[in-house]
């Protein structure tokens, strides 16, 4: 500690305190049935498959949880002939 | 093949995770691929460490039960790139990790990545056997304290006994890293010092990582300390035995007390 920090009260601390309420939030609202976020992205991935057969390499999902707002982000790579409805039949 | 290096005390509290995150990051930076494995599945916190909090989607436990690849449960540092972190599920226990699915994912890292950096989680159960388990060289994180030592001791024990390696007949290179190191109770004789961690162990030294503030504002602001501020004297030792890690000859330098002028005013201690 320096003298500066006598007067500059910011330290790291306030940013620690937010980091930790923002991901205690999701925690506890967690514990007992799954997220949001992750029941989205289940759905939207089963819908998908529906629909063509997708690589799991060619999938990438990233998730941003925010204090008031989340993202959450699908990247498919869909090879152009695997885009062909698959239960027509049926 | 990349190096497997686990990163194990026995003791909790020490500062494996805040280890495997500045290591990592120190041998990232300078351009070899790095995987960080959190190992304490049920009470994960190397993605707090490395500020990744907000990004898990999936987890260990997911890749060894087949619900994701590999690929997708890696999470990429946003400040260096050829740093990764694999979290830990926090919603399952420690059984629900096998040992054929540890192996299987190691195996892969190893063949991508340089390094692959397992956070062991603290007792000596089936968590630490399995992060030691498929190692390569272990790190010892230890406090110049008798418990850490006692313990340090304890994981030794194991690490000659239940590794893959050990039951080779091969030995698994360790290295005893101390960390919080004071160098001002050390010189008062309250701290055991680093020769008598060093003899009671009989096991060579990474380095000392002297107890420092900028671990915990490093912490708080979610970035390895290697990566926050390389310059600070914590920082500088973490780099520097990531060089030995390497393979680099480097001293070790004992850190002594050093006093400024306004520390001998207020009567502090300097790092």
């Amino acid at each position: 500690m320096s003298l500066l920090d006598l007067f500059k009260r910011r330290g790291s601390a306030p940013v620690a305190r937010e980091r930790l309420q923002v991901l205690l939030a999701y925690e506890r609202r967690n514990r007992s049935q799954p997220d949001l976020v992750s029941v989205l992205r289940e759905e939207i991935m089963a819908v998908i498959a529906r629909h063509v057969q997708i690589d799991q390499d060619y999938l990438q999902v990233s998730m941003d949880r925010g204090e008031t707002m989340s993202t959450l982000e699908i990247d498919i790579q869909i090879p152009n002939k695997s885009a062909r409805p698959l239960a027509m039949s049926a | 093949m990349g190096k497997v290096v686990v990163v194990t005390s026995g003791k909790g509290g020490v500062g494996k995770t805040t280890s495997t995150a500045a290591l990592g990051a120190a041998v990232a930076r300078t351009g070899k691929k790095v995987a960080l494995v959190d190992f304490d599945v049920g009470l994960r916190n190397l993605d707090l460490i490395m500020g990744a909090e907000r990004r898990v989607v999936f987890d260990l436990v997911n890749v060894i039960q087949g619900t994701a690849k590999l690929s997708q449960a890696l999470i990429r540092d946003k400040r260096v790139e050829t740093l990764f972190l694999l979290p830990a599920s926090q919603t399952r226990d420690k059984d629900a990790l096998t040992e054929e699915g540890v192996g299987e994912v190691i195996e892969k890292l190893s063949s991508v990545f340089d390094y692959v950096f397992c956070d062991s989680p603290a007792g000596i159960e089936r968590g630490a056997q399995l992060a030691m388990r498929f190692a390569d060289e272990a790190v010892i994180v230890t406090n110049p304290e008798v418990s850490s030592v006692r313990d340090s001791d304890r994981i030794i024990g194991l690490l000659d006994a239940r590794t893959v390696k050990a039951e080779r007949g091969e030995q698994i290179a360790k290295h005893v890293l101390v960390t919080r190191y004071d160098a001002a109770r050390a010189a008062r004789g309250e701290m055991l010092s680093i020769d008598d961690v060093l003899e009671i162990l009989s096991t060579p030294l990474l380095g000392i990582i002297p107890e420092s503030q900028d671990v915990l504002k490093a912490s708080n602001l979610g970035s390895p300390v290697t990566l926050s501020d390389p310059t600070n004297s914590a920082a500088r030792a973490y780099i520097e035995a990531a060089k030995r890690l390497e393979g680099e000859e480097l001293p070790v330098v004992v850190p002594f007390e050093r006093k400024g002028f306004l520390d001998r005013l207020f009567g502090r201690r300097a790092a």
